[in-house]
């Protein structure tokens, strides 16, 4: 059934060249760990990738129920886990997944330093990674502050105090941040906008160049 | 041993174990999710509490206009809403009928329209039903105007849970 569906799609669209093209390919054997163990280290891209895939799958069911509201964001995280089936492990997963995410990307990263995939010609790759780097520890501070509890608002107090120690555009930065001279109504819809529109687009983006280049350049070479 | 003497082939048997496995792990991770996106439809409606609406020495043949504050709990938010019945007597009984439209849910008036007195009217598409309730045939609405459960103690009217009833 599913194969007569597809062969109909294909003799029309032929689309086995555009998977193909995507999804077929050798694994070295200096990456499969089959051949030797210790070539796990080259999993850990793929599955900082899977677990920011369970971020925005599980973020966006969250907000379903979630309110960005000083008033309700609390009571709305309270229902969400305590009332809602299944609400605590949803909740859970994005909860968890929010720390994974970043050790994930954290071996990553030491397995391209160790193996010095970052040289030429893979540099732009690097610069991109740590992009995504940035981008990943905005979801986390934008995202902590969301159930609106005491630890997400004193957490963000001393974060855009931070902001504010920077030289010159401290001020700036914190004001524009918070919304506002308070941290309060303004910088809870902020924070949240930041973190379900604004940072998974440029987390998407920058993705999408990371593997492009993968793809166009190949998994740097054996040691 | 060539792989052809094999009723299942190393590939088809990779490809096996591995979709299953992977399916298995995309289940897992979708299934909580999806479960909880269908919570509310899979809830099931809950009681009313019974409100004092109004006393039996108020009532009489012809229907008249009660309303009533009622506590409604909408998920984290809990208010005080509005609703209306109207209610008379019926020999001994009492009956209180819900201002809903059956048809698609605007509000019935008592004598709501001059042209059709001892009826209830619904302005959007001149739905008219009986006093009992019963819906007035060749008139959009379906069926009669839903009851509201009563209960009467020391001579105070209380209303409950809204009850359907079919067409007849
Ligand atoms: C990909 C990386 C992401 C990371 C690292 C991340 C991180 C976080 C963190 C740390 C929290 C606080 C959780 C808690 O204190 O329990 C949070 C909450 C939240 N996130 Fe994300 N997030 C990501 C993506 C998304 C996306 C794509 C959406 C929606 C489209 C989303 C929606 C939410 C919502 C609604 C909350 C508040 C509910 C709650 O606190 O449990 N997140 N996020
Ligand atoms: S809603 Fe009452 S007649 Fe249509």
């Amino acid at each position: 059934m599913l194969q007569k569906i597809y062969d109909w799609v294909d003799e029309r669209l032929d689309i086995t060249p555009m998977w193909r093209d995507i999804a077929d390919h050798e694994v070295p054997e200096h990456v499969n760990p089959a051949h030797h163990f210790s070539a796990f280290v080259y999993c850990f891209g793929g599955l900082t990738f899977f677990v920011t895939v369970i971020q925005i799958l599980s973020g966006m069911f969250l907000t379903m129920y979630y309110v960005p509201d000083i008033i309700h964001a609390y009571e709305s995280v309270y229902f969400l886990q305590n009332e809602v089936t299944h609400g605590v492990i949803v909740r859970g997963m994005h909860h968890w997944g929010a720390s994974l995410v970043i050790v994930m990307m954290f071996l990553h990263t030491l397995r391209v330093f160790f193996t010095g995939s970052y040289k030429k010609p893979r540099e732009l790759n690097w610069v991109v990674g740590v992009l995504i780097f940035f981008v990943m520890l905005g979801l986390g501070f934008t995202g902590y502050l969301l159930p609106w509890d005491m630890k997400a608002y004193f957490a963000t107090v001393v974060g855009l105090e931070i902001a504010e120690a920077a030289p010159v555009v401290g001020g700036f930065a914190r004001v524009l941040l918070a919304g506002g001279e308070i941290i309060g109504a303004q910088t809870l819809t902020r924070f949240f906008a930041i973190h379900v529109f604004f940072l998974p687009g440029a987390l998407l983006g920058l993705l999408g160049a990371h593997f492009y280049m993968i793809r166009k350049q190949g998994i740097s070479g054996p040691l | 041993m060539s792989e052809k003497e094999h009723k299942v082939s190393r590939r088809q048997f990779l490809t096996y174990t591995l979709m299953g496995v992977g399916g298995f792990m995309v289940a897992g991770a979708i299934s909580p999710m999806v479960r909880f996106a269908l919570d509310p439809a899979l809830q099931a409606g809950g009681e009313t509490e019974f409100v004092s609406v109004a006393t039996v020495d108020d009532l009489t043949d012809e229907p008249q206009r009660f309303d009533f504050q009622l506590e409604i709990e909408d998920a984290w938010y809990t208010s005080e809403q509005s609703r209306t019945a109207w209610i008379y007597k019926d020999g001994n009984d009492i009956v209180a009928l819900s201002p809903v439209c059956t048809h698609l849910g605007c509000t019935v008036n008592w004598e709501g329209s001059e042209d059709h007195p001892n009826q209830f009217y619904c302005p959007c598409h001149f739905g008219r039903f009986e006093k009992s309730g019963q819906n007035v045939a060749q008139t959009p609405p379906t069926r009669p105007l839903d009851l509201y459960e009563i209960e009467v103690r020391d001579g105070v009217v209380y209303l409950g849970s809204i009850i359907q009833r079919r067409s007849v």
